[in-house]
């Protein structure tokens, strides 16, 4: 095992960051205490968000299903501690639109009583898709940062045999330490949940890779593998280059193949999920515990005291920021991620969600806002450090004109936002910025181009139903007036149908009334005028004759 | 000289059945076209460009009688992707059409509402849902926020809204515009 020689690859490009990793990576894991109150995000995760099952008032018990998933990529959310639901609203979610959106609200009752087990299983029992149902039962998402449903991707079809499990442990992004922290302390829950991935896949080897900055890990990793005898397992010392983390970069390090352009691991017989997930899947198997709390590094120079803490998920940011000593004076700005990746929060008041893989306060020096952009100068200077093979100055040109089909071309949907191009470029230029803007431009006009065919299709459907109604009308008519002209062409005046149905309806009315026998009313005590008025009122009834009289005494 | 007018003639006649063949065999129902302007064309069907909808307008334009910045909805997108179609220049919205306005939607105040049904019958795209004497409300998601139905009301109970945005709807700003708004500030 470790000590098989294997051939790494390069990609191209990277760069080498000042890593700023020691700051957290020093002391062990904190566990923070659950907090009064837990905010709760349905969507968490890339695709639909869950939907809620319980209750304003409900008492939830401590992992705990509280919203369901919803469609296919999407995975349930569950109760991070014990209490009461008190509100379901839209609330601030670390998003960096600052926008908010639906999140279940509870109160913490401090028991922290664990809801009845029904995760924890022997996967060698269960078939692939009992297991992979399992992990998205237990809300497992990726934990690097992305949140893609993991059962996802453990379903790679029957056509595309895995060989390698891939366990991404090279962090390559600057101060973020949690899963180093995670590999050195709790090694053998790594190891376990990826000899459980290795199963639900029946990957030929697992490999763990992680960067030659982190021999702690890599050597605990080792003693786990030992330990357990988990066998085709390797561990991976890869050069520590950003971003080699990126999955389709630490897979052509690897195996040397490269993942093809829109295309997914899975093509290139490799599936590769974060040592995070993998020690939820173990705590999934082993403990029952759905995916309720992660490790989160809390760092930068505006923070007292960086470490990294184990926080349920739902803790305000601003509780985590005050377990870890508060701010300092230099704190400037809060960032959820790493410095090249992450986004700028406007509020400590979101929650931590299962994809807050780091809060970074940097300091005012530490983290610079950015200068003004200068125009571009073609140095190709992004050109020489961009690990997917793109060309983030032509990009640029085509998003500065706005051509979205241009930009496609150029293989937008391929850059992987790591930020390389912008930390290079001489002129300042915001360069991930545009890239983000065009993909989010791109999605939101095919959205807009889906709703313009609903639109066109009701419209159309429309005018072809004024057009059927109006011909209908028109046959109507068309039929009524033909009817009256054969009518009249047998010149019988009696036969003439609205004559007919007059008759037949007051025909209709005198037998029902003569039927019902209807007694006069309020006929007792009365005056000797009136009865005068109706004794003349029937007069003048019966003289005009048999047909309108109606009191059931005439008849 | 009869043989080379006779060749000809039988060509030509021989070439003119099989125009006239292929004319009928490979007939492309309606305007390719148009339909691919039409396709560009956010099917608000609104009006504003001065056709009753988007297909007239796609007519007009394919037939050379409308120009191709008469569509406020569209925007600056839609004219792009005209002028790209068309293989012409592009130009700015022409402001007499109106301005491209962010997209909202269509509310009924159902309290004031007095089920008229006037504007069912102006909506185009069948949005609206009620009945005579009875409360009408706006189906969100089908509204295309053309504006249609605000002149029938006779109680004007019907509120133009901007979409709400959330997060899976949300953009990221355009740094170029980002960078006028603070230059402007």
């Amino acid at each position: 095992m470790g000590n098989k020689t294997r051939q790494l690859h390069r990609f191209h490009g990277g760069l080498h960051l000042p890593e700023n990793k020691a700051q957290s990576s020093g002391s062990p894991i904190r566990a923070l205490p659950t907090p009064k109150r837990l905010t709760i995000p349905l969507a968490q995760h890339i695709g639909t968000a869950a939907d809620v099952v319980v209750k304003v008032g409900e008492h939830v018990l401590k992992g705990q299903m509280i919203a369901r998933a919803h469609g296919y990529v999407s995975v349930p959310i569950h109760a991070s501690s014990s209490g009461t639901v008190v509100e379901i609203a839209d609330h601030l979610i670390p998003h960096p639109s600052g926008l908010s959106a639906a999140c279940i609200i509870i109160e913490t009752d401090g028991n922290d009583t664990a809801v009845a087990d029904t995760l924890s299983a022997d996967y060698t029992q269960l078939d692939p898709s009992e297991l992979r149902n399992r992990i998205r039962q237990a809300g497992i998402v990726g934990l690097g940062g992305a949140g893609f449903p993991s059962f996802i991707k453990l379903n790679p079809g029957p056509n595309r045999p895995i060989a390698t499990l891939l366990i991404n442990g090279a962090e390559c992004e600057p101060y973020i330490t949690c899963d180093d922290r995670l590999m050195r302390e709790r090694a053998q829950a790594v190891v376990d949940g990826a000899v459980i991935l290795k199963y639900a896949v029946s990957a030929a080897e697992c490999v763990i890779a992680i960067e030659d900055n982190k021999p702690e890990a890599a050597q605990a990793l080792r003693d786990a593998i030992e330990q357990c005898h988990a066998t085709d397992f390797s561990v991976v010392v890869v050069p520590t280059l950003y971003p080699t983390g990126g999955e389709k970069q630490l897979i052509k390090i690897v195996t040397g193949r490269e993942v093809p352009s829109q295309g997914l691991p899975a093509d290139v017989g490799v599936i590769c999920h974060n040592p995070g997930t993998a020690a939820a899947v173990h705590h999934a198997f082993a403990l029952g515990e759905p995916l309720i709390s992660r490790i989160v590094t809390v760092t930068g120079a505006g923070v007292r005291e960086p470490g990294n803490v184990d926080v349920r998920v739902g803790t305000p940011m601003a509780d985590v920021i005050a377990a870890c000593g508060g701010y300092t004076d230099a704190a400037h700005r809060l960032l959820m991620g790493g410095p090249m990746m992450g986004f700028a929060l406007g509020s400590d008041a979101a929650p931590v969600i299962k994809t807050t893989n780091c809060l970074l306060v940097a300091g005012r020096e530490e983290l610079p806002l950015p200068q003004a952009p200068l125009p571009c100068i073609r140095c190709g200077a992004c050109v020489d450090v961009c690990p997917a093979n793109l060309l983030p100055q032509q990009l640029y040109w085509h998003v500065h004109a706005k051509d979205f089909d241009k930009v496609q071309d150029y293989s937008l949907f391929d850059c992987i936002e790591c930020g390389c191009c912008a930390y290079v470029c001489p002129s300042h230029l915001p360069l991930v910025q545009y890239y983000r803007f065009a993909k989010t431009e791109i999605w939101n006009q095919e959205r807009e181009r889906e709703k313009a065919d609903i639109a066109r299709q009701r419209h159309e459907y429309r005018i072809f139903r004024l057009d059927r109604e109006k011909n209908e009308r028109a046959a109507r008519l068309k039929q009524k007036q033909a009817a009256l002209k054969s009518n009249k062409g047998n010149g019988d005046a009696d036969q003439d149908p609205k004559k007919a149905a007059i008759q037949a309806a007051l025909e209709r009315a005198k037998a029902k009334k003569a039927s019902v026998n209807i007694p006069p009313k309020n006929t007792d005590n009365l005056t000797e005028a009136q009865q005068q008025a109706i004794t003349s009122a029937d007069e003048r009834r019966r003289n005009r004759g048999p047909a309108i009289a109606t009191r059931p005494e005439d008849t | 000289m009869i043989t080379a007018v006779l060749a000809l003639g039988i060509l030509s006649a021989l070439f003119g059945l099989l125009l006239g063949y292929s004319a009928i065999r490979f007939r492309v129902e309606g305007d390719p076209v148009a339909n691919q302007i039409n396709a560009i064309l956010p099917q608000t069907q609104c009006g504003q460009c001065g056709f009753a909808g988007c297909r007239p307008y796609a007519e007009a334009i394919a037939a050379g009688e409308a120009d191709i910045n008469q569509c406020p909805p569209g925007g600056e997108a839609g004219i792009r992707a005209l002028a790209d179609l068309l293989g012409r220049d592009f130009k700015p919205l022409n402001a007499e059409h109106g301005e491209h306005k962010e997209k909202m939607v269509a509310v009924i105040d159902e309290q004031v509402c007095i089920g008229c049904t006037l504007c069912i019958q102006a909506c185009p795209v069948d949005a609206i849902l009620g009945a005579a004497k009875h409360m009408h409300t706006v189906i969100e998601a089908e509204c295309t926020g053309c504006e249609l139905c605000i002149p029938p009301c006779p109680v004007d109970c019907i509120d133009m809204v901007p979409l709400q945005q959330d997060v899976s709807t949300w953009k990221w700003p355009s740094p170029d515009e980002s960078k006028n708004a603070q230059q402007n500030a």
